[in-house]
């Protein structure tokens, strides 16, 4: 399979873009801002379709989008950490946007190709030029690099936002930051499996990693492995069965991962519970 | 009715040597005076509890020392510094933390954030400042008697156990001062006695002056060096036994307090105004 150009781009940007979706997700989980993520995709659909009608590129017009979104939800949210009702509020509106967006670009281009919106919606890894790669892995590095750059502290400030903040963590400016770059890499994970899946690519591996480990720095290596792994594993499915479009096959990959990670980690809370219950029955 | 605050040690000449002085301080929240005229002093090394009804500002003392909250009049100085300013030396522990039940970070690592989570970048494992690190905060666990249960992810945890390594956490740095805002809070009473002879040892092993702030004063009376007592606007401060009295209580809430002797020598206050009737007070 690594005889085809579209499947190494595939995998070469596929496997950059796991890396910052694992990276970032780990905090996503942490701090429970899986509602962030989820109201970005939408954003993340709104600008890929505003680009598309203003016959601009698709991309640009998604990442302008989320990074702005993110920015804005960092702003309007209280202490930098976004809340539900400012989220759903922008979530709805932008989605409704988007439908304006679809509506418009659907009627004004009727005989031309109607694809921007099943692109955006469903992500367009097979399709990507060498040129779009180089875009691709370019970001996903700059994301990796200052998520690690800034990990110890928002690690901190996540966890404990009142001593973080005593200490001198300037956590309003690294919520703000994260919600950013937050945006940037959902921009990046809609290119791969587009944004109505990009929720999973986000989460599912960072939860896995969460139920894993306890340990803040190997959760964070396993969520970029197992990002990395899904997006392997599904582009690997797609490309073996091609009825099988690549974005449901990657997601599939993550939410398995997810599952298997629930898997061996219930037996063990189980083995722990009833077993006190039991004894006592039998004393 | 005047706010009032009373140094009943008026000068105690070691000024200098002070972790905390605060002069004729005053702090303003959205325009209305918390409290004000308020002086106190605390000494180094010193364990000194901060009493007082809800409301009065208990908190909001803990935050102006942190330099959180600017004061509206008068002067402080925290470890000979503008509060603010040496915040390294500062161990906090804010009020009614608790983690989420699903926070799946280990105690270790949490301790460990109190000693290197302002340092940017990542720890990169086997370095030897990580080795002095590690054993650092091994110490500081064991020190407060979390050491069997550190390793466990912090959400499972029960209250008091979380407590004692947010305690951790606040001493990992060797801190000079150590703000306790409620520390015993979700404790039950053999639990607050406990946590109130550990930092009264870790007051004298560390020489490191504590502010605690608590409800009750039984469980640790016995550990106390000094007592500031918020109320009515103002601040008292002094020896528990000069301060837990009827006259400076009275004269403190501006209404009649009563302060009894039971017989195994414990203290009860009665008569304190409701919370009502205090936030009244202080609108004036
Ligand atoms: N950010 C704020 N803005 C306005 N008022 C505030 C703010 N924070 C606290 N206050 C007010 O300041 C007063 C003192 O609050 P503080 O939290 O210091 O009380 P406390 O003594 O710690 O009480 P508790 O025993 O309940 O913890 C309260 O009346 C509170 O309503
Ligand atoms: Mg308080």
């Amino acid at each position: 399979m690594f005889a085809h150009e579209f499947m190494r781009n595939a995998l070469i940007a596929g496997s950059f873009v796991g890396l910052a979706c694992g990276l970032v997700g780990y905090f996503v989980v942490l701090r429970a801002q899986v509602f962030a993520g989820d109201a970005l995709s939408h954003v993340a659909f709104t600008g890929g379709l505003a680009a598309a009608v203003l016959g601009l590129n698709i991309l640009a017009g998604v990442f302008a989008a989320t990074i702005l979104g993110g920015i804005v939800m960092g702003l309007l949210g209280d202490k930098a950490r976004a809340d539900d009702v400012t989220i759903g509020s922008l979530f709805a509106w932008t989605l409704g946007l988007g439908v304006l967006f679809l509506t418009i670009f659907t009627t004004q281009d009727s005989a031309g190709n109607g694809t921007a919106g099943v692109r955006v919606l469903f992500g367009s890894i097979f399709g990507l030029s060498a040129a779009d790669v180089r875009t691709s892995v370019v970001l996903a590095v700059l994301a990796c690099a200052i998520l690690l750059a800034i990990a110890r502290p928002l690690l901190f400030a996540s966890l404990d936002n009142a001593v973080a903040a005593a200490q001198g963590v300037p956590v309003r400016v690294l919520g703000l930051g994260f919600l950013a770059l937050l945006g940037l890499v959902a921009a990046q994970a809609t290119q791969a499996v587009g944004a109505l899946l990009l929720l999973g690519l986000l989460a599912a591996p960072a939860g896995a990693a969460h139920r894993l480990t306890a340990n803040p720095y190997r959760g964070l290596l396993l969520s970029a492995l197992f990002s990395v792994g899904s997006i392997w594993i599904g582009l690997t499915l797609s490309y073996a069965f091609p009825t099988l479009p690549p974005s449901s096959m990657i997601i599939a990959a993550a939410v398995g991962i997810y599952l298997l990670a629930l898997a061996t980690t219930i037996p063990r809370a189980r083995a722990v519970w009833p077993r006190p219950a039991n004894a006592n029955v039998a004393a | 009715m005047t706010a009032m605050a009373t140094s009943l040690r008026p000068d105690t000449g070691s000024r200098k040597g002070a972790a905390v002085t605060f002069d004729g301080a005053a702090v303003r929240l959205r325009g209305r005076t918390i409290w004000s005229d308020v002086s106190l002093t605390v000494a180094e090394a010193a364990f000194v509890a901060v009493l007082g009804p809800n409301g009065a500002g208990k908190s909001t003392l803990i935050k102006a020392i942190l330099g959180l909250l600017p004061l509206a009049a008068g002067t402080a100085s925290v470890l000979g510094r503008q509060p603010g300013v040496a915040k390294g030396r500062i161990g906090y522990l804010p009020q009614r933390h608790g983690f989420d039940s699903g926070t799946r970070i280990r105690g270790v690592d949490l301790v460990q954030l109190g000693l290197d989570g302002t340092r940017w970048g990542i720890p990169l494992p086997g370095s030897p400042s990580r080795k002095r690190d590690a054993a650092r905060v091994a110490e500081v666990i064991e020190l407060v008697g979390a050491t069997t249960y550190a390793r466990r992810p912090i959400g499972e945890l029960s209250g008091g156990e979380q407590q004692r390594l947010l305690i951790a956490q606040a001493l990992v740095r060797r801190p000079r001062l150590l703000l306790l805002d409620e520390p015993l809070d979700s404790l039950d009473l053999p639990n607050q006695a406990a946590v109130a002879a550990l930092v009264r040892r870790i007051c004298e092993e560390e020489q490191v002056a504590v502010l605690l702030v608590a409800h009750d004063i039984n469980p640790i009376i016995g550990y106390l060096d000094r007592v500031i007592y918020l109320a009515g606007g103002g601040a008292i401060e002094g020896a528990p036994e000069e301060v837990i009295t009827s006259e400076t209580l009275s004269r403190l809430y501006g209404a009649p307090i009563e302060v009894l002797h039971a017989s195994d020598s414990r203290l009860v206050v009665v008569g304190q105004p409701e919370a009502p009737f205090v936030h009244g007070d202080r609108h004036a």
